[in-house]
């Protein structure tokens, strides 16, 4: 492939469009974002995603300049934006509740942005025609919002914040409000108006699918602060901390001690009368430091015998089966009642499938299948 | 069956307390004054041809014959458009700041509102006699602070007259606004100060009109009672304050005249039935819009 990669955060020379520097805002007693840094870049489609609460809603309504951080700065390609009132900002916002105006028409709502600025009435009408082609909207534009689906509604909504061709489209909780198979259809919809505008978005969401879906990177938050910032993969497959790991996918956590074995090989061990496991890491753990060894269930393969080669094996008996269609998760219960979840691809008619409950069976996973965490 | 019992209360309500009493007061604006008991001719113990022979408009065609009438109307209509317009301009700042106050104390100021209507509307008319006249509070506190040497003279004038009927009426304005400005989603004005409005071209392209359909009823519920209000002006009016209402009481009380008196009645009804169609209508737009 000719094409290089877009990764700008991995280009030391790349210039952010967005910098928060030691960004604090606090609420009173209250602090919603503790001591932030953070670089998005041009045409970055970037993720905030955490539990409600975290500060993501925050960090979007500074940079939108509905509220001001009360330390530190927050730069819109290189110009520190603090000054600035939102209606002065070349960002605009697509808003949760959309916020369409009830008394206004489709076409008008898009247009709304665009006569407020000194727009010749031809080039305004170009402008919107463009957009309600963009969001499939040409035959609703003498609608009123509460005359049209909430799929239209939020496709009007994003229409009206990309009229004016912002630096920078915030969008907060996008597609909340549409169920789910809308939500998987619009999302990519989203991402294919982004590359098309060449928009740098940044979304807040707290459905970790949507975020992994869209986002050219994603920064999980916690209590104000940032866990980890980092593409969609290496946050599933090199999550630095439980909480990531936890809050991405289904995850196994096994509780243990790491003694080195050899280079970059640790020896855990996780309880009394058990086999000790083996896992890689590149991340060095002193002897007998407390650890934490995430596995995901797609990694661990389920069988009947114990399979000879595997690093690590265990035996258990099956305590639950979650049937999704195309995949299955077995909950297998270890003989002290430990649940260690196994996940496998249906390949198979279910009348023919190899386990049911109760079975005893052997679990397995390779030495470099887990990330073996401290914290 | 129950539901026609449920029906039937309010129309039986309705067809005892409006509609018999307005069919006698039309049948009275149809006769003639009398020296008698009822004072007015004919009436149905003359026997039913002669009083059927007796009715005619000959009141009504009087009413356009002595221009005091329809000036009294003009002056009503006149006097409750600018009072209407007045208690629109106090009243919307008050129910944009309840609006915009913090959640816990808006039933506070919602009971501030409304704490009038626990006292009589005619005490709280005398208490304004009291406030306004030439030796009243308000003159002897201006006159205290040194800002006017001489009493002003705001009793028994229309100024007196506009400032009861915008405080007397003011809740009714208050409180269709405040409950459409309550309802906003505030962020439409987020959303139009973020695609370029100032602070007060939000206000005006999107606040406005979204309270629009709380205005419209707030002055419906306003102008609509002023027209025929005949406290505020015969209390708190001079002789110069012509308002129909006032003119109706002179009919009855002073004049004696009920037939005049009932045909003054009946028009300014007709008059107000247009208003009141057109507040209906808006109402009727409105709960459609909501569904």
């Amino acid at each position: 492939m000719g094409t290089k990669v877009f990764a700008p955060w991995d280009d030391p020379n790349a210039k952010p469009l967005i910098q928060f520097r030691n960004v604090t805002k606090r609420f009173g007693e209250f602090t919603a974002i503790d001591d932030l840094t953070l670089d998005i870049f041009e045409r970055e489609f970037f993720a905030l995603l955490g539990p409600s609460g975290c500060g993501k809603t925050t960090m979007m309504r500074m940079l939108a300049g509905f509220e001001k951080p009360t330390e530190g700065q927050i730069l819109l390609a290189g110009q520190d934006i603090d000054p600035i009132p939102p209606n002065k900002r070349a960002v605009n916002m697509m808003f949760q509740s959309y916020a369409l105006f009830p008394h206004l028409t489709v076409y008008e709502n898009i247009a709304f942005g665009l006569r407020r600025g000194n727009m010749p009435k031809h080039d305004l009408h170009d402008r919107v025609q463009e957009m309600l082609r963009l969001t499939r909207l040409e035959k609703f534009a003498g609608r009123k919002p509460h005359q049209i689906s909430g799929g239209q509604r939020q496709r009007v909504a994003l229409a009206r914040s990309l009229a004016k061709a912002p630096k920078l489209l915030l969008l907060d909780e996008p597609l909340g409000a549409l169920d789910k198979k809308l939500r998987q259809d619009t999302q990519f919809e989203l991402m294919d108006i982004q590359e098309k505008t060449g928009t740098t978005f940044v979304i807040v969401t707290h459905d970790q699918e949507e975020a992994m879906t869209v986002a050219s990177r994603v920064a999980v938050m916690n209590d104000g602060k940032l866990v980890q910032v980092a593409t969609p993969d290496r946050l599933y497959e090199t999550p630095n901390s439980v909480y990531v790991a936890d809050f991405i996918g289904d995850v196994n956590i096994i509780e243990g001690h790491a003694t080195a074995t050899g280079e970059e090989t640790y020896r855990i061990d996780w309880g009394e009368g058990r086999e000790p496991l083996t896992a890689k890491s590149a991340q060095p753990f002193s002897a007998g430091q407390a650890c934490h060894l995430a596995i995901r269930p797609e990694k661990v393969t389920i069988t009947a015998e114990r399979p000879t080669d595997a690093d690590n094996a265990v035996q258990g008996r099956v305590h639950d089966i979650a049937y999704l269609g195309n995949l299955s998760t077995y909950h297998v219960e270890l003989p002290d009642g430990t649940i260690i979840k196994a996940q496998s691809a249906n390949t198979r008619r279910i009348a023919r499938r190899s386990f049911t409950w109760e079975d005893t069976v052997w679990l397995s996973w390779t030495a470099t299948a887990g990330v073996l965490l401290a914290e | 069956m129950r539901r026609f019992v449920l029906i039937a209360i309010p129309y039986a309500w309705l067809l005892a307390l409006f509609l018999v009493p307005f069919v006698i007061v039309f049948k009275i604006s149809l006769s003639d004054i009398a020296l008698a008991i009822p004072p007015y001719t004919p009436t149905l113990r003359d026997g039913f041809a002669e009083f059927w022979a007796g009715l005619d408009f000959e009141n009504f065609v009087w009413l356009t014959q002595d221009d005091l009438y329809w000036k009294a109307y003009l002056s009503s209509v006149r006097i409750a458009l600018f009072s209407t317009l007045l208690t629109l301009l106090v009243g919307y700042p008050i129910a944009y700041g309840m609006a915009r106050a913090p959640e816990e104390w808006r039933p506070t100021l919602m009971m501030l509102v409304i704490l009038p209507f626990w006292t009589s509307f005619l005490i709280r008319v005398y208490a304004w006699m009291g406030i306004l006249s030439n030796e009243g509070l308000l003159n002897q506190f201006l006159l205290a602070l040194g800002v006017i040497s001489e009493p002003l003279t705001i009793l028994n004038t229309n100024t007196a007259v506009y400032i009861g009927i915008v405080y007397t009426y003011l809740p009714f304005m208050i409180l269709p606004i405040y409950a459409t400005l309550d309802r906003m989603d505030g962020s439409l004005i987020e959303a139009a100060e973020d695609l370029g409005c100032s602070r007060a071209q939000a206000f005006w392209l999107v606040t406005i009109p979204l309270s629009r359909p709380g205005i419209i009823a707030g002055c419906f519920l306003v102008f609509i009672p002023v027209i025929g209000e005949f406290v505020i002006p015969s209390l708190l009016g001079g002789s110069g304050t012509l308002m129909i209402g006032k003119v109706l009481w002179e009919e009855f009380f002073s004049n004696r005249d009920w037939p005049v008196a009932s045909a003054v009645a009946v028009v300014l009804l007709l008059i107000l039935v247009i208003p009141i169609v057109l507040f209906q209508r808006n109402q009727q737009k409105q709960a459609e819009k909501d569904t």
